[in-house]
């Protein structure tokens, strides 16, 4: 729903603006294509295969069957445990300012949907809020999520787009990792299935708790998958590192993924996956 | 080490030092009533600093190198101990170390950030940076002692897991990850304590319990004051500001909920006085072995799920 409207607002009056929306620039190749090309090819860039980001109305339309959605916890937002400030403002303005701009109130969006029919609960995060980093609001949803899968035995599918903890809500922030891991324990020990969705990128605390845990670990193409940050790991080691480090496609080749799937195909592999589990 | 915050406690020390070994070359010397009336001062100096510590000078004192380090306490502490290597994977990683001990009557299994106190020390283990190996031999050790029904203790004293080439390749996210969720459901207890530098997801890899402790000045933090500082700062020397906004220290930490109990270290540090520090440790651990024995294997596993539930649940949003 997220883009058709996006695209009805393209018929902008002036003409600069026209122009403007007219190309899409790949943010990898920086190959133009045309804006209503890139569109239609889900924000993959048509010429490198590149995986933009995409927003988390978006990621619905894309996996989920039309109107499907219903969404769970929708009123849990941010809060501000420590009452953070730096030099620039505070954290509270700064999640204001992240709300105004997305219309979210957390980094993640929760809720069931159906997968050509097949019911499944969704946790699908979104890098424009904040970064999509791991706050106490989006921790908690991403575990109350994973236990109303567990409740309603519904496969679980989590995407993820973070660059890992938020550092202004501190160590609260650091426990939704061993908050949300807890979670995926219970469907484990239950038999419930829970698919991880790696994109563009999943690094840092992220990476390191519920987005490697998945009974299947799937990525984008050529997204960026780490624990450390590039440039932290080359002062340690005083080492220039390879191009394709911390791909999906290096994470692939060290046994951290299971597959890689291009956007346009994900909706049939997770079917292909959740018919292939249900069937008795 | 003396820090630059520590008033005159380094020149009070140095003249104990000089007056005692007066006294070893001369027992006839008559200092003895001079060298407790410094010890006296020393000790209200002492608390008048460490009382009203900021959280950098905080920080400065968790990274004090003359702080007790993994194997002091696993020797001030422990009657025996096993030494366990390797992670039946990749190898053996020194940054954490481990194995079955007793202390006082009770059998457990010890893990922990092993720093080094040379340089030598310090390359073996990265200066208590593990890598995936080191996580996942914890978790080998985890796994055992559920197998022989010990309770585990972790040790954290580290900087933050390894950023290294090597330790992506092999899995760091991974490796955490999985001790995060495996430790969730453990069927034997788990007590955590922070002695020293509680470095985000490199602490919380062995972190995760039914009690956590932390020693008085030891710090816990989602990244380090420096790190913070230079991404929102765009200052790594704002690190002050940083540990200060970050709300680091054992105070802050028992505060939001995150920790059970603060282990108060004795006057000056635990760096100052080993022995007490390991006779305050050892006391409080058992007292929480003591406790956690009585708890089934499930309610157990049930309560640290409710535990970790509730952190960062907050009403009013």
């Amino acid at each position: 729903m997220g883009w058709f409207r996006k695209k009805e607002e393209v018929k902008a009056p002036a003409a600069v603006e026209e122009k403007k929306e007219l190309w899409a620039v790949c943010p990898s190749c920086k190959a133009q294509s045309y804006k209503d090309e890139w569109d239609k090819n889900f924000s993959v860039c048509p010429q490198c295969n590149f995986h933009d980001k995409i927003t988390w109305q978006e990621r619905l339309n894309v996996l989920l069957d039309p109107g499907s959605f219903r969404e769970i916890n929708e009123e849990i937002t941010t809060s501000d445990p420590l009452e953070f400030k730096d030099d620039k403002g505070s954290y509270a303005e700064k999640a204001q300012a992240a709300k105004a701009k997305t219309g979210m109130k957390e980094a993640v969006v929760t809720g069931r949907g159906k997968i050509h029919g097949i019911r499944v609960v969704i946790a699908v995060m979104d890098f424009r809020f904040l970064g999509g980093s791991l706050g106490s609001g989006t921790g908690e949803k991403i575990l109350l999520a994973a236990e109303y899968a567990r409740r309603h035995a519904y496969p679980y599918i989590v995407v993820s787009a973070s660059g890992g903890a938020r550092m202004h809500e501190g160590i609260i922030s650091l426990m939704q990792m061993a908050k949300t891991c807890a979670g995926i324990a219970r469907l484990k020990k239950e038999g419930i299935p829970y698919i991880s969705i790696l994109t563009d990128p999943t690094t840092g605390g992220v990476s390191a708790s519920f987005a490697t845990m998945g009974d299947l670990n799937v990525a984008e193409p050529k997204a960026l998958i780490g624990f450390a940050g590039r440039r932290v790991i080359e002062e340690t080691i005083k080492q220039k590192l390879p191009d394709d480090f911390q791909t999906s496609e290096y994470m692939l080749e060290h046994g951290f993924i299971d597959q890689i799937v291009n956007r346009k195909e994900m909706k049939n592999f997770l079917y292909k996956v959740l018919r292939y589990w249900k069937a008795k | 080490m003396s820090l630059d915050f520590e008033k005159n406690m380094p020149e009070i020390e140095a003249k104990i030092a000089a007056l005692t070994k007066q006294k070893a070359a001369d027992p006839n010397a008559k200092v003895d009533d001079q060298i407790a009336g410094l010890k006296q001062e020393l000790e209200k100096v002492a608390k008048e600093v460490y009382s009203s510590l900021t959280p950098w000078q905080t920080v400065q004192v968790a990274r004090h190198p003359g702080r007790p380090l993994f194997r002091d306490y696993i020797t001030g502490i422990c009657g025996e101990f096993i030494e366990l290597h390797g992670d039946r994977c990749f190898g053996d990683d020194q940054g954490i170390i481990g194995g079955f001990a007793t202390i006082g009557d009770s059998r457990v299994m010890i893990i922990g950030h092993q720093k080094g106190k040379t340089l030598e020390e310090n390359m073996k283990s990265n200066f208590g940076m593990a890598t995936p190996d080191g996580y996942r031999k914890a978790m080998r050790l985890m796994k055992l002692a559920e197998k022989f029904k010990t309770p585990v203790i972790c040790f954290i004293d580290t900087p933050g897991a390894y950023p290294g080439l090597d330790a992506e390749a092999r899995g760091q996210a991974e490796a955490i990850a999985r001790n995060l969720t495996e430790m969730s459901q453990l069927e034997t207890p788990i007590i955590a304590l922070v002695t020293g530098e509680g470095g985000s997801g490199g602490a919380l890899g062995i972190g995760v319990g039914d009690v956590i402790l932390m020693l008085s000045n030891s710090v816990y933090s989602v990244i380090s004051p420096e790190g913070c500082a230079s991404i929102l700062w765009r200052d790594g020397s704002k690190a002050p500001e940083a540990a200060e906004a970050l709300k680091i220290t054992a105070a802050s930490l028992l505060k939001l909920g995150v920790i059970e109990e603060i282990i108060p270290e004795p006057a000056g540090g635990a760096h100052r006085d080993h022995e007490n520090t390991f006779r305050v440790v050892k006391q409080t651990l058992l007292k929480h072995l003591k406790i956690l024995k009585n708890v089934s294997e499930w309610k157990l596993v049930d309560r640290r799920f409710e535990k970790y539930c509730r952190i960062g649940r907050f009403k009013n949003r």
